[in-house]
């Protein structure tokens, strides 16, 4: 039978999508449902003095109103921040209590204080106007650079600082910089970008006040996770007796891992109210209350010998936490951020000191890439100005920096199993003709264009990871994952992974790795998730450990189904367990003809009998049936890498940016669907490009979201890129038996640096903040013209 | 989106009979239903205009194109004849937006709307464009009074757009990346005679900047006006782009267009 791992499978749920068939949260409408509509802030800081809803309880339709008296009152917990960060002089992390609906203070605009209630959606609307909030509005802090100085939002925490966090020795730094010819050093900011789903949250909550069961549905990247935080710390409900169903989730980016304040609240006020809620965000209601990503300010510096070899690494970073701290919130912009900082290289001493900041905007959150975009950022951008201030061929001084051995010791935290980066590298330079560039440059230059080439060589750590890793490093959970293999009587096969696909395609990919590992057909294998009455447990999908955990998790159940199928077959056959072996689907006893299918051993474990004889085919200490579980937990994250060059021809008189080639080369090491792989890289690179070129998150100073719609914020569509030249290398992954690493992020991770170090490049290396719209660029463009004119 | 009445009326009359203070022509409902469901606005009633038949539809004749109110964006921007009589009207329709936003906004909606930002004006104003409705006949140079402003009252209906074919023009629009409108538009139009440089997005209102047309009559290459400074002060200034960055690309986009044309 021909492997299906490395081949492009047609994903299996495409013909649902396609056809109008998916079924997403707002799908699901169940009998005797309300409609709930929140009443939010209008104010990014304010107090409550007064809420009075007897106005909108008299109008029509309405069912109920609660406030975040009721809420405090039922003693229903807040959301939480899920890793405990520890600061340099070693206190812990403050963060304020973030209620489910806010009761006596508002933090950002959006901030929601009420839940209308209604027989229908326009009765809920009405009605929710009517609600009367009597805010005394205070002075709001929304720039990450100046919170420090700002009036402090939250009672106790000082400059509104979360924690000082520190990784790393200033003081080997100190003595590397001493030593150094020459220090580069840069400011940057990451700018700050909403992930924008293609579906908004929603949910829909139930109660069986017989079982007294609540049922969630809702748009989560892991249900169970959502169950674990609702019961455990929102005290909603026991986790017996809450079921959080994660349907078709239409994309998530990190913003659909938090539990959210309208989960918990319709949840709660289902039971209150004895009857199915059902709530779906307003696009306007996902651009100011899902999660924000990125938004750092971060002032970064290398030492450097003359000959280029790099020495030291500061990297000196402000991360904006938004309003409250949430589940990502404070590792995205520390243990994600800083050993990824020193990037693809070899630098003998190195820190990252963050501090964290509250400001009166949307939480903050991992946002695809999570913190090593933003790491990586701040690297190959500094590595290219390096570049410049050297005069060394940007992919040389990287080559030169370069680990030469594998395993990696990175200076921070992570030991890289396996790399190749020089191959990347050479490869990449060909795909995108490197040599070829300058001719290009003469040619846009004729034109009266001004062309770019930038580059990035980047490694990431995902497939998070190691519980007993990432629980020292603070985290509130083990990241291991589930998977559970079962066989049904007749040969087909259901595979349940605690992963989450909202458009990874785990139907198709977990079903090709489940068929080479059984030999069962793959229109015999389903693979189900996204519930928590169908799994034992599953920590979900994030940080591109989908297939680098959870895929490993479903290899090690079927392995242990194989292994019961050789002892089956053995005493069904009458042979040795050693000497069965399987292959294809079927357990032969070697050196004979002597074999039995697994269909047949499936069978034979769910009938374990024969007609007239007292027999069993199952041997002494194994039980019939025929399921395995897994709880993978992995030795190590897995660290993909690559080099990304783009190239882009700019207009100076209108300061327009065009993309004109971007070239990929990635090790993602095995690749089970490259259909799939692709599709991944593509979004990855078109949020990555939209970062670089495109995207903005901007508040002004009172707090209100300037870009609250799709006519302000620019979403990158189809004709803003070119058509993207992806490649490959090969290095298997050592630390898993699939030899795969992630690949979800990467474009992410990789394309704003690169888009960036090209449009630097083109403009003779001056600056210019992400987004690189047309107005900065045209400024930039007008300061060279003048420095060329004064030069000449 | 509150509850409101939807009328659909087969000719003009019903349709102005129906017409009150709290109620809207609907033709491709771009912009009315997205300001009603933001509750930026609220009406009553609402006429649906699409299946006025005379409100449809192409004629070129030797002179001038004329463009019936409801006909949508795509339909301009494919018609054959538009190509031929006016290619630069046609590309305008096909920069419009997205595919949806042109499989249903209207070009009598566009300019009875008269955003600051969007296209169409900026081609009345340079094809020196006869505006029809069912009371008058308007001249374009008369009809935008303002953002979002025009010489309509109230229950006048917009039947047709009849533009003048120039010898030579062209359009140049600097978008607005994210809602695809003009950051600045530039329409040149050499007719016999003289030369319009309609500009929309820089100000308040759509606008023929009389310096370039003079400095075009004379001259009609975009070396007449190269480096011209014009005044930022009554330009638009927001997050996409400041006063200054507008009269640079104004400047900018009229070159583009003369070299175009
Ligand atoms: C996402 C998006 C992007 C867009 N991008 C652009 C762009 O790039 N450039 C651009 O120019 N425009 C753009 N538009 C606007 C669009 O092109 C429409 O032209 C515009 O929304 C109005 O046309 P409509 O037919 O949809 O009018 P409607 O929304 O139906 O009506 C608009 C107004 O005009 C009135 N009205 C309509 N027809 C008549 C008539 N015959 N007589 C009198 N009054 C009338 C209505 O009562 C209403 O007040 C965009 C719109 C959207 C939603």
């Amino acid at each position: 039978m021909a492997s299906l791992v490395g081949s492009r499978v047609e994903r299996k749920e495409d013909k649902r999508f396609l056809t109008g068939k998916g079924r997403y949260t707002a799908d699901i409408n169940l009998a005797n449902q309300t409609y709930a509509i929140f009443v939010r802030s209008p104010h990014a800081r304010a107090s409550i003095k007064k809420l009075n809803i007897d106005k909108a309880l008299k109008s029509s339709g309405i069912v109920s109103i609660l406030t975040g008296k009721e809420i405090a009152d039922d003693k229903i917990g807040g959301l939480i921040a899920g890793w405990a960060i520890r600061s340099e002089d070693g206190t812990e992390m403050k963060c304020p209590g973030n209620p489910p609906l806010a009761k006596d203070n508002v933090n950002f605009v959006g901030d929601p204080v009420a839940v209308v209630i209604a027989e229908s959606l326009a009765e809920a609307k009405e009605a929710a106007e009517k609600v009367e909030v009597d805010y005394k509005v205070l002075k709001a802090v929304t720039s990450t650079a100046d919170a420090m100085n700002g009036d402090t939002i939250h009672e106790g925490i000082d400059k509104n600082l979360c924690f000082d966090w520190l990784l790393g020795d200033r003081q080997k730094v100190k003595e590397a910089f001493d030593k150094a010819d020459k220090v580069i050093s840069i400011d940057i900011i990451n700018n700050r970008l909403i992930p924008n789903a293609m579906e908004p949250r929603a949910c829909v909550a139930d109660y069986n006040a017989a079982s007294e069961e609540i049922t969630l549905y809702t748009t989560s990247q892991n249900p169970h996770l959502s169950r674990l935080i609702m019961s455990a710390f929102g005290n909603v409900a026991p986790e017996h007796k809450l079921r959080v169903v994660a349907p078709d989730v239409g994309g998530g980016f990190g913003s659909k891992i938090n539990v959210y304040n309208e989960d918990i609240v319709c949840s709660w006020a289902a039971k209150k109210i004895n009857r199915a809620i059902k709530w779906v965000a307003e696009r306007s209601e996902s651009f100011l209350t899902d999660i924000h990503g990125r938004d750092h300010v971060t002032h970064a510096e290398l030492a450097v010998t003359k000959d280029g070899k790099f020495l030291g690494f500061k990297n000196e970073t402000i991360a904006n936490l938004g309003a409250y701290a949430r589940v990502f919130g404070t590792v995205t912009p520390t243990y994600l951020f800083g050993p990824c900082a020193t990037g693809v290289y070899e630098i003998p001493a190195a820190y990252t000191n963050v501090k964290a900041v509250y400001t009166n905007t949307a939480p903050v959150d991992a946002y695809r890439g999570a913190g090593r975009p933003e790491a990586t950022y701040t690297i190959e951008r500094l590595v290219e100005k390096a570049s410049m201030e050297l005069g060394i061929d940007k992919t040389e001084l990287r080559i030169k920096n370069f680990p030469t051995a594998f395993p990696f010791k990175q200076t921070l935290v992570h030991t890289v199993d396996s790399g190749d980066y020089v191959a990347g590298m050479e490869k990449a330079k060909q795909m995108a003709d490197y040599k070829g560039f300058e001719a290009r440059r003469k040619e846009s230059e004729a034109k009266g264009k001004l062309r770019g080439i930038g580059v990035t060589s980047y490694f990431e750590a995902c497939g998070i990871a190691p519980s007993a890793a990432v629980m020292s490093l603070g985290c509130g959970v083990g990241l291991w994952e589930s998977a559970e293999v079962r066989f049904n009587p007749t040969g087909q096969v259901t595979v349940y992974t605690g992963s989450h696909s909202h458009g990874q395609s785990h139907q198709t990919t977990f079903a090709q790795i489940a068929a080479d590992e059984l030999g069962v057909p793959i229109e015999n294998i389903d693979i189900v998730h996204g519930d928590t009455d169908k799994g034992t447990f599953g920590m979900g999908t994030y940080g591109s450990r989908s297939l680098a955990v959870g895929g490993i998790a479903i290899v090690n159940a079927c392995k242990k189904i194989v292994e019961k199928g050789k002892r089956v077959t053995a005493k069904m056959l009458e042979a040795n367990p050693e000497d069965v072996e399987f292959k294809d689907g079927e357990f032969i006893v070697s050196k004979s003809n002597k074999k039995k299918t697994i269909g047949e051993v499936a069978f034979a474990c769910y009938l374990p009998g024969v007609r007239d004889e007292m027999k069993s085919p199952l041997p002494e200490g194994d039980e019939p049936g025929l399921k395995e579980t897994s709880f993978y937990d992995p030795s190590n994250f897995s660290f993909p890498a690559g080099t990304h060059i783009a190239e882009v021809e700019i207009d100076p008189e209108t300061g327009h940016v065009k993309l004109e080639k971007y070239t990929a080369c990635d090790d993602f090491g095995r690749i089970i669907n490259p259909m799939v792989v692709e599709g991944q890289v593509h979004g990855g690179l078109a949020q990555g490009i939209g970062q670089a070129l495109y995207e903005n998150a901007e508040y002004d100073e009172t707090g209100q979201l300037m870009t609250g719609s799709y006519m302000d914020y620019t979403m990158p569509r189809a004709d803003n890129f070119p058509e993207f030249n992806i490649g490959y290398t090969c290095t298997h992954a050592t630390t898993n038996p699939l030899g795969v690493k992630g690949c979800g992020e990467a474009g992410a991770i990789a394309a704003p640096p690169t888009v960036m170090n090209a449009v630097i490049d083109a403009l003779g290396g001056q600056e210019v903040t992400m987004p690189a719209t047309a107005e900065k660029v045209w400024k930039a463009c007008k300061n060279l013209k003048k420095s060329n004119a004064k030069a000449a | 989106m509150k509850d409101f009445n939807y009328h659909s009326v087969k000719d003009s009359k019903e349709a102005s009979k129906l017409a009150s203070s709290s109620s809207a022509f609907l033709a491709g409902g771009m912009t009315t239903i997205p300001s009603m469901k933001l509750g930026l606005a609220t009406y009553k009633d609402l006429i649906d205009i699409k299946n006025i038949k005379k409100l449809s539809g192409i004629k070129v004749s030797g002179k001038s194109v004329t463009i019936g109110a409801a006909t949508k964006h795509v339909e301009v921007s494919n018609s054959k004849d538009v190509k031929k009589a006016i290619p630069s009207l046609s590309s305008l329709a096909e920069g419009i937006g997205d595919p949806q936003v042109r499989n249903r906004g209207t070009i009598g909606g566009s300019i009875a709307n008269n955003d600051p930002s969007a296209d169409y004006p900026s081609a009345c104003i340079a094809l020196n464009a006869t505006i029809h409705t069912n009371e008058r006949k308007i001249e374009a140079s008369k009809f935008f009074k303002g953002m979002f402003e025009t010489a309509l009252k109230k229950g006048e209906l917009i039947e047709a757009i009849e533009f003048q074919i120039p010898e030579k023009s062209s359009y140049q629009k600097h978008p607005n990346p994210a809602s695809r409108y003009a950051i600045v538009g530039v329409y040149v139009a050499k007719h016999k005679g003289d030369v319009n440089v309609a500009v929309t997005g820089a100000k308040s209102c759509v606008y023929n900047d009389k310096e370039m047309s003079k400095a075009l009559s004379g001259n009609f290459s975009s070396s007449s006006i190269d480096g011209m400074d014009l005044d930022s002060s009554e330009m638009n200034s927001d997050m996409h782009a400041s006063a200054e960055f507008r009269a640079s690309l104004v400047v900018t986009q009229a070159k583009k267009a003369v070299d175009a044309c």
